[in-house]
């Protein structure tokens, strides 16, 4: 079983209600070394996954705060080599929750898909997921996925028909990302009723673990989502904001650590 | 109906715009084959926009160059000021249809913001345009027609402030907010079905001049030359030619030799923004880069996925054209004709004039003069130093 398999299987077992805390991190922003203590720091504090951004320079399912996040990376020299690096460092410092990418498309073609995607599993990711490929568009890379040992998680949202959820379930790896609002990404206060419905009816079309994310910033969040039936939640904006909010590293560090705490119950 | 042009094209955007996108694809190809509807885009094209447009003979300008006969397809003398008005009365109509209340835009040099701002007016329609920080500042008067015009100008301060981020901020509110907004893209590009239905909407450009050339020559043009940015103007107008033998020229903005938004005759790759995948200009990690044109509207990292298609098949040349090779046409055809033409256009003209100097006389160019230069002309002045 794979590692994002197992850490829904073990959640599962344990008969945790709290859906798992699976955060995300942009890489570099706003240095490399950040990146490596927040991770850490999001871990040692229970997350149980890690979503790990590539930064693109034209993130459009991204609002102002992961933009702002993926520009400050760029703008320090972020790479897509120097990223995937990173994920190795994590795997070396001890970091053994499943690390999934996210990047756009052109990043992965742009460095070699099938190259890429090797180097993204040698340095120890396990999932990838890219928010500009609808499934129409996405089996070239589903079967260079495949090939390299990497789940490709897909995107379902609110408008998402049930047919359609079936047909993205059928063709994703790893668990099903449900896109909590119709929008781009950015903390809101309130899990929009058409979420709740949506894991809902995920719940029932698919076996596969459903992680929500879009919009989740407070622990309320989660716990709702949990009554819906879902499997993990993904905050990114929300941790962007609590760090460069924060009057400095250590600082930001502390806040962050209780934050995940509160989200994960740990 | 076809999503990609050989490999070009495609839908690549987040899944929430797929069912926004199947709505829109499924009501165009319905609507495009309505004859009512076709009326209806007629007559505003008559009407409003002021079709047809003139294939005007550029006698003193031939005469300059030396050889072959050069046509002018005057799109510039179109409401608005550029071929834009076209598609944007197009899909506003459209719009409509599909029962939206509020229409989107992104624009560069302000053009399409404009003819845009113009077409919701005319049809009572709620109405925001994004343009990016930095051509909010070189091309204010167009700022201010928009405003006029009742449209709200959101300046985008994200990425490289130009086009490219306008486009994205677009894409991120029509994402949010297609149950009741139409997203307007101003160019032959982006997610299916826009490059289709754009071409669709622009070629009254080329079917027009096809007549025309026809009854000025009493045959088909030896050339097609016409500025790529996006590329709609030019696949307005070649595309109607395409089962002839006609020589098409797309001409990219060349920029100062070294920075440029040359796609398909510079080192662009190929690679996937704004929902297609297409010919771009990156970095060696895949970032898309600040191009550099003196032309807002030629001032793009992308170009439409039918061009990349034509660019492969060799049925059209690309070539690029300097900013200074382009100021000089524009200084030209204004001296030679009185026609003041946009600085996009001012490369395809660039362009025609090395052909015609090399073409025996009796052949002939068509160009498409897709726009007035009135709001290049403060720049213009700027660029060359400022004496009036």
């Amino acid at each position: 079983m794979s590692r994002i398999g197992e850490m829904f299987e073990a959640k599962r077992k344990t008969g945790n209600a709290k859906p798992s805390f699976m955060p995300y991190v942009c890489c570099g922003d706003p240095s490399q070394e950040f990146t490596l203590r927040l991770v850490e720091t999001l871990v040692s504090s229970g997350a149980s996954a890690i979503e790990f951004g590539i930064p693109f320079s034209d993130p459009i399912a991204d609002g102002k705060t992961i933009q702002a996040a993926s520009a400050r990376s760029l703008a320090a020299g972020m790479t897509p080599a120097k990223a995937v690096e990173t994920i190795a460092l994590l795997r070396r410092r001890g970091v053994g929750v499943p690390i999934i990418a996210m990047t756009y498309y052109n990043i992965i073609f742009a460095n070699g898909t099938e190259k890429f995607l090797k180097s993204l599993k040698a340095a120890g990711a396990d999932g990838l997921i890219v928010p500009d490929v609808p499934i129409e568009e996405s089996g070239e890379l589903r079967k260079k996925c495949a090939q390299a040992g990497i789940e490709m998680v897909q995107l379902i949202t609110p408008n998402c028909p049930d047919a359609r959820i079936s047909r993205i379930a059928a063709s994703s790896g790893g668990f099903l990302y449900a896109v909590s609002v119709l929008g781009i990404t950015g903390a809101r206060d309130k899990v929009a009723p058409e979420a709740l419905d949506l894991v809902k009816r995920a719940k029932k079309l698919t076996s596969l673990p459903i992680a929500v994310g879009f919009g989740i910033s407070k622990p309320e969040h989660a716990n709702a989502l949990a009554q819906a039936g879902a499997d993990g939640v993904i905050v990114g904006s929300e941790i962007v904001n609590l760090y460069t909010n924060a009057k400095n590293g250590e600082e930001a560090l502390a806040e962050i650590a209780a934050f995940a705490k509160s989200m994960s119950g740990k | 109906m076809q999503r990609y042009f050989g490999k070009y094209g495609g839908q690549f955007v987040p899944e929430t715009l797929i069912p926004a996108l199947g709505e829109l694809e499924a009501a165009y190809a319905k609507y495009s084959k309505d004859a009512a509807f076709q009326k209806e885009f007629e007559y505003y094209l008559k009407n409003y926009a002021g079709r047809e447009t003139p294939l005007y003979f550029a006698e003193r300008l031939t005469k300059n160059a030396g050889g072959a006969k050069i046509y002018l397809k005057r799109e510039d003398l179109l409401h608005t000021g550029a071929h834009k008005i076209n598609n944007a009365i197009g899909q506003i109509l459209l719009a409509k249809k599909m029962g939206k209340k509020r229409i989107i835009a992104e624009t560069g040099a302000g053009q399409h913001g404009v003819a845009t701002a113009a077409a919701a007016a005319l049809f009572g329609m709620e109405c925001e345009v994004y343009m990016g920080k930095v051509d909010v500042e070189r091309q204010a008067p167009n700022v201010f027609r928009m405003k006029l015009l009742g449209a709200k100008v959101n300046t985008v301060v994200s990425g490289s402030q130009t086009l490219k981020d306008a486009v994205n901020d677009a894409l991120r509110d029509y994402t949010a907010n297609f149950k009741d907004t139409h997203y307007l893209l101003g160019s032959a590009l982006g997610p299916h079905p826009y490059p289709t239905m754009v071409r669709d909407f622009q070629s009254v450009i080329g079917k027009e001049a096809r007549a025309q050339i026809i009854e000025a020559e009493g045959r088909l043009p030896d050339y097609l030359v016409a500025c790529v940015g996006g590329g709609s103007n030019s696949i307005g107008l070649f595309y109607p030619f395409l089962d002839t033998k006609c020589k098409m020229v797309g001409v990219e903005a060349g920029g100062d030799g070294k920075r440029h938004a040359a796609r398909l005759t510079g080192d662009g790759r190929l690679g996937i923004l704004h929902g297609m995948m297409s010919y771009l200009l990156e970095d060696e990690n895949g970032q898309i880069k600040e191009t550099h044109s003196v032309s807002a509207g030629l001032d793009y990292a992308g170009v439409g996925p039918e061009h990349a298609k034509l660019h492969e098949d060799k049925r059209v040349q690309y070539v690029s054209i300097l900013d200074s090779e382009a100021l000089a046409a524009f200084h030209l055809l204004s001296s030679q004709e009185g026609i003041i033409p946009a600085l996009e256009s001012s490369h395809a003209v660039a362009h025609a004039l090395k052909i015609a100097k090399s073409a025996p006389k009796d052949e002939a160019i068509i160009v498409n003069l897709s726009g007035r230069g009135d709001k290049d002309v403060d720049h213009v002045r700027r660029v060359e130093g400022g004496a009036l």
